[in-house]
């Protein structure tokens, strides 16, 4: 790699101005031409899935939230999902309308949250100022609702916290009429805007084939063409009820992936409307055992970047057996990696944001094999030579 | 050079006015220590127009080595150690530490997990810790305002008590100071 001597590599990170995350990317360039990317990740692996195990099931629902920060309630979500189904208890109706209400709101948050910083790293700080300034409207949303501007926790085994109330509904539905309309703005710049087109258009284009074979999901593979929603293909929730159309696009570019998310924005804001006034009565919360029967559980769901895979397993006792999670950015990284050829130096953060990356949930720690030496054990010094050698 | 050349009451003169510059626009930087980024799109937010810091001279950099301020977060996972050093080493003297959130102030939801050092005060001196998961846009420009407040008079920032407001109680410590105003 770095011993080619006609190839200039080009580091970033893991501190850096664009994203507000650690994570190092090697860019190999001729010139201004991209020929070869890598990523290293693994900077913000806490070791949380092991720290469940060390939880009560009460417990883990607040860890497992704060997995990330942007998609925060789908994780406890999903969570609570496989954790009912292993205690053989169903929420109320109304707690699960709640908790797609809360889960859609989320949804319109991350996308306009994306939209701006797409929009920043594409050097359009206007519209990144703009998205964010009414971001602010449906984060006072979720305030109101739960008390907390980030981490809601809405959710409790076998039920939710919080009521909507008809006021609550009616300030809802103002919000998300200012919101429709400002998001119709930005519909009319993106498709509009020759800089911004310029930007996107043709970048980074991906086939529908290519998505398919990159196991691209979510959002990105949607703007590929692929119809792959979880609240469509596997309803939970309540979505059976309140269906929600699976947003494509056929273009496969940066520019189909903005009108994904967009649309998908739109389709929120209707489905939330719906949900408001059809909403079930009854209890909020039935009754989970502290003890959850011994037994595997997965659940799926449909984050705001692709799908969400929760494992739980459980051994009868008051925490948890093993809690695996399969979050929707490690799937998208390897269609940057493999878009980032042929494209020009300076394409590569926009390309970057355009799945949506959030290295809080992606990364992991794996075992390795060693063949002469005892598999399991790894001092951390030994580990970290490895690491360094690895990526050198 | 200058420090060598100038005589005592010059160069009392000449920090005094490096105070000032400093306090009326301290240039910051934001690294992400392994948080779940809940308090990094909460600093984010204080940059766009709803709180706008940037009326007050702060500026979010991108370079440590132009920053007089780390904005910090998260619980300083094992890998991201050597890149938080590294860049707190980077930024030029003197230099400040405000620890956002509560998974930096302590760990926090995280204590006990195997990656994680646990609080940036375990290896960098913090002079503001704002506690809250996450801290409110307004909480984080409240504990940039005390830091400031502090290098203007010197002293020691006080702890205060949360009095039902917004935001959480802040604690300070002013381990960080005592080196930049005897």
């Amino acid at each position: 790699m770095t011993t080619d001597t006609n190839k200039f590599v080009i580091p970033i990170g893991p501190q850096h101005p664009a994203l507000k995350e650690p994570a190092n990317f090697e860019f190999w360039v001729d010139g201004e031409i991209v020929t070869g990317a890598s990523v290293r990740l693994g900077y913000v692996h806490r070791g949380i899935e092991k720290g469940a195990e060390a939880r009560t099931w009460t417990q883990n629902l607040y860890l497992m939230e704060r997995i990330c920060g942007i998609c925060s309630h789908v994780h406890a979500t999903a969570y609570t999902l496989g954790v009912e189904k292993l205690a053989g208890v169903a929420a109320p109706p109304r707690a699960n309308a709640i908790r797609q209400l809360m889960g859609e709101l989320e949804r319109i948050h991350s996308h306009m949250l994306w939209l701006g910083v797409a929009a920043h790293e594409g050097g359009f700080d206007s519209l990144f100022m703009y998205s964010w300034r009414d971001r602010e409207t449906v984060m006072d949303l979720l305030e109101k609702i739960s008390g907390n501007k980030v981490h809601y926790s809405a959710n409790l085994l076998g039920g939710v916290k919080f009521d909507i109330t008809p006021e609550l509904a009616a300030e809802i539905h103002k919000g998300l009429d200012f919101l429709e309309e400002r998001n119709k703005f930005y519909l009319k710049v993106i498709t509009t805007d020759e800089t911004f087109i310029g930007r996107t258009r043709g970048i980074g284009t991906m086939t529908t084939e290519k998505a398919e074979f990159l196991g691209a999901i979510g959002p990105t593979a949607r703007a590929s063409g692929i119809a792959r929603d979880i609240r469509v293909d596997a309803p939970y929730l309540i979505y059976d009820q309140f269906p929600v159309k699976v947003m494509t696009h056929t273009s496969g570019d940066l520019h189909g992936r903005f009108i994904v998310r967009i649309n998908e924005t739109f389709e929120s804001i209707r489905v939330i409307r719906e949900i408001l006034d059809h909403l079930p009565g009854g209890e909020l919360t039935t009754r989970v055992p502290r003890r959850i029967p011994a037994g595997e559980a997965v659940s799926r769901v449909e984050a705001p970047r692709g799908e969400l895979l929760y494992f739980v397993a459980s051994n009868g006792s008051e925490k948890p057996e093993r809690v695996k999670v399969r979050t929707p950015s490690l799937c998208n990284w390897s269609t940057v990696l493999s878009l980032a050829i042929g494209l020009k130096l300076a394409d590569m953060p926009m390309l970057l944001s355009g799945i949506d990356p959030c290295f809080s949930c992606n990364d992991r720690s794996v075992g390795l094999k060693s063949a002469n030496q005892d598999p399991q054990i790894w001092s951390w010094e030994k580990l970290r030579q490895y690491g360094i050698e690895y990526y050198r | 050079m200058i420090q060598q050349t100038l005589n005592s009451s010059w160069q009392g003169i000449l920090s005094k006015v490096k105070n000032w510059a400093r306090i009326n626009s301290p240039w910051a930087i934001h690294f992400n220590s392994g948080s779940c980024n809940g308090c990094d799109i909460q600093i984010l937010a204080t940059l766009t127009p709803r709180y706008d810091v940037e009326r007050f001279g702060i500026k979010l950099q991108g370079s440590p080595r132009h920053a007089d301020v780390l904005i910090c977060t998260g619980p300083v996972t094992m890998q991201a150690r050597d890149a938080l050093l590294r860049t707190y080493e980077q930024m030029p003297e003197p230099k400040f530490v405000i620890a956002v959130g509560s998974c930096g102030l302590s760990g926090g939801v995280f204590h006990g997990c195997y990656n994680i050092v646990g609080g940036i005060n375990e290896l960098l001196p913090v002079d503001v810790f704002v506690p809250g998961c996450p801290p409110r846009p307004e909480g984080i420009i409240y504990g940039v305002a005390v830091l400031l407040e502090a290098l203007k008079t010197g002293k020691h920032p006080e702890p205060v008590q949360w009095s039902g407001g917004g935001f959480d109680g802040m604690l300070h410590t002013g381990s960080g100071l005592e080196d930049h105003h005897g």
